[in-house]
């Protein structure tokens, strides 16, 4: 029900004159295309896609933003006719601040982490899975939060009573698994399902050039098992199988002169056993590289998992390697370029971003992944053949 | 009776003013005493400082308009907010307004002297709060002839000071010319020259000297008017970089003394709940 309402209402958001006492509208309709130079590899999947997505946000803020109403929907049309023509409540909340407490409910998003190659102690929302590889697109999600700041640091609490789960590419799209996931056949490990209350808490200081943060969750994992299965027509696929999660999380930085070292950690305990996960590395920037003006910033992290091959991540021993170059230059053109080698297996994948603005209100953005050497053992096995570009357009409003 | 309160808030009001008008003269009298260079520059740059204190916290719009050499212009927005700091450098808040694709954009900066200062932006699609190294202030802030050097909180400490000459500065006005030496790391300069004016210890002009100490760009103040009665503020900022024809105007609006924020509106958390 609600998907099909979804482009009504970023309709209906958009069309709220902008000029309405005290409301304020902004955000972004974009065209996206997606090229792949190879052919598919399972049957009913496009070669090529494009997509139109509009993503408005309506706010309003009351005594210098002490209350604050914030709703932004979400919309996607992709030519496949997949899973990723979808839509969602990215947002949908009241803030309210008091003295030195805060708290938010309804519908939100929140970051936790410090890393660039991945985002292991995020955990309050879902990946929206059919966004984008590097799963830094997240639903919604429903939430109760309390956060208390001090001259020491912050306390956040969320109380998460709607499980999302994550989207996956469908049959037609590219960038999937050998099988499809069914979102249909999801099963949980508690009874209460996706009305399963979740808890999160983080506890966050500055000690001078060092950011700490500390952070547990009870509840639903966000990552499923997936379970081999049949669907009602007979049909070999994928079945989520969210467990129950209790997790630590660690993140850190501390900046040492012109160094940027980064550490995210975490100890979780699901389906009876606990494991660890690291990333961590450091950030070194080039200042002015040969009097052009230029930054270029280098970037290597390592991600680890206790689990190893049976992680349900790529990133198990992972080296991340990466630069980024910016122009400073009006446009903000900038050039982002990472390789992930997987040091047990030897699979690789390159990914290449590149963004410019054009004129006041446009933006462009090029973006590149190619996979080599990938190891049937490795969990992007089946994206061996997806290497992409993907060019978009955005205006921004 | 009813003109008794009006009378009474009259005199309260004019009374600080009295207070910083005697300031000034003793102020300019202790550094007219200073016979060494140093001692003088020094002296300068600290009667500036004090007869700039007390503003408590700052409220403004600021935009920024980019011209590039054949005149093409670009356009950023942002409102600021600043926090006088007993003790330290002042904090800062900046939220970006355009260009759009910014939008929402927060910096977060707790300014110190010669330690470098901490800074924190966030990024509002990933809803990131991140830790900046923001050691190296030289490069330019959003694409403009500004570097983050020149907008950060200039306080006394951050250089070496030597008073050099008098000199006229325009609209009837005499200038000190102060030669300003960084003494934090990762300058882009080796020296800048301020003029500031005699009577009410405003900067009107700076040139900034590149590594190879050629000159590299000229800041000059425009349109100053009084706030509250006492703190000057100019409403437009023009820097010309004489290397490479571009220059960027700064237009500040709305200023607004006193309209208090307190420390805990300058908590990193706090970046997440602007707007």
């Amino acid at each position: 029900m609600l998907p099909r309402l979804l482009p009504l209402l970023a309709l209906l958001v958009a069309a709220v004159p902008a000029a309405a006492d005290g409301w304020r509208l902004s955000g972004s309709i974009s065209g996206q295309a997606n090229l792949y130079p190879s052919p598919p590899r399972y049957p009913g999947q496009v070669r090529n896609d494009a997509s139109l997505a509009v993503e408005p946000e309506l706010y309003r803020e009351w005594n210098d933003g002490a209350l604050s109403f914030t709703l932004v929907p979400f919309y996607r049309r992709d030519s496949a006719g997949g899973e990723r023509t979808h839509g969602d409540i990215r947002e949908l909340n009241v803030y309210a601040r008091k003295g030195d407490w805060e708290g938010r409910v309804g519908i939100g998003k929140v970051f936790w982490g410090v890393t660039e190659s991945n985002h292991l102690v995020d955990v309050v929302n879902q990946i929206d899975g059919v966004e984008d590889l590097d799963g830094e697109d997240k639903l919604g999600q429903p939430m109760l939060s309390l956060a208390a700041s001090f001259d020491w640091g912050d306390v956040e609490y969320y109380l998460l009573p709607l499980f999302r789960e994550r989207s996956w590419p469908g049959v037609p799209d590219r960038q999937r698994f050998a099988l499809p996931v069914d979102n249909d056949l999801a099963r949980y490990e508690s009874d209460a399902g996706r009305h399963h209350v979740d808890h999160a808490l983080r506890v966050s200081a500055t000690f001078g050039e060092l950011d700490l943060g500390l952070s547990v969750f009870v509840g639903t994992a966000r990552m499923p098992r997936l379970v081999l299965t049949m669907n009602g027509s007979g049909e070999a696929v994928l079945a989520p199988f969210y467990e129950q999660s209790r997790r630590l999380g660690l993140d850190a930085q501390w900046i040492v002169e012109d160094w940027t070292w980064k550490l995210e950690a975490i100890r979780e305990r699901r389906g009876g056993s606990w494991y660890s996960a690291a990333v961590g590395g450091f950030e070194y920037t080039f200042y002015d590289v040969a009097g052009s003006g230029w930054d270029l910033g280098s970037l290597l992290e390592y991600n680890y998992d206790s689990r190893g091959l049976n992680a349900l991540t790529l990133l198990q021993d992972d080296v991340f390697a990466g630069l980024r170059l910016a122009f400073n230059d009006a446009d903000s053109s900038e050039i982002l370029a990472g390789l992930f080698h997987d040091l047990t297996l030897g699979s690789e994948m390159l990914r290449v971003e590149a963004s410019t603005r054009i004129g006041e209100d446009l933006k462009l953005s090029i973006e590149a992944q190619g996979f080599a050497r990938m190891d049937p053992r490795d969990l992007a096995y089946g994206l061996r053949d997806d290497d992409y570009l993907r060019l978009e357009l955005g205006w921004y409003f | 009776m009813k003109r008794l309160p009006a009378l009474l808030s009259g005199l309260l009001l004019a009374l600080p003013l009295l207070a910083l008008a005697v300031d000034a003269d003793a102020l300019r009298a202790g550094i007219e005493k200073q016979t060494d260079p140093d001692a003088k520059g020094l002296a300068i740059a600290r009667a500036a400082d004090a007869y700039d204190a007390g503003f408590g916290d700052i409220r403004a719009d600021m935009e920024m308009i980019l011209y590039d050499r054949k005149g093409r212009e670009s356009r950023r927005q942002l409102r600021t907010r600043i926090l006088e700091v007993q003790g330290d450098g002042d904090k800062s808040m900046s939220i970006f307004d355009a260009p759009r694709d910014v939008k929402g954009t927060a910096m977060l900066t707790w300014s110190h002297g010669v330690k470098p200062d901490d800074q924190w932006l966030y990024l509002p699609a990933l809803k990131r709060v991140k830790r900046i190294n923001s050691r190296n202030k030289s490069g330019p802030f959003m694409g403009s002839e500004f570097a983050y050097e020149d907008l950060g909180s200039q306080e006394v400490e951050k250089y070496h000071h030597r008073w050099l000459r008098d000199e006229p500065c325009g609209e009837g006005l005499q200038c000190w010319v102060l030669e300003q030496r960084p003494q934090y790391k990762y300058s882009g300069y080796t020296r800048r020259l301020v003029w500031i004016d005699k009577q009410h210890f405003r900067p009107m002009k700076v040139e900034f000297y590149d590594r190879k100490n050629s000159l590299l760009k000229t800041l000059t103040y425009h349109d100053y008017r009084r706030y509250e009665g006492h703190w000057w503020r100019p409403g437009r900022m023009e820097m010309v970089n004489h290397q490479n024809g571009k220059r960027t105007v700064l237009i500040w609006k709305n200023y607004r003394f006193h309209t208090g924020l307190r420390d805990s509106d300058f908590r990193k958390n706090r970046l997440k709940s602007l707007k």
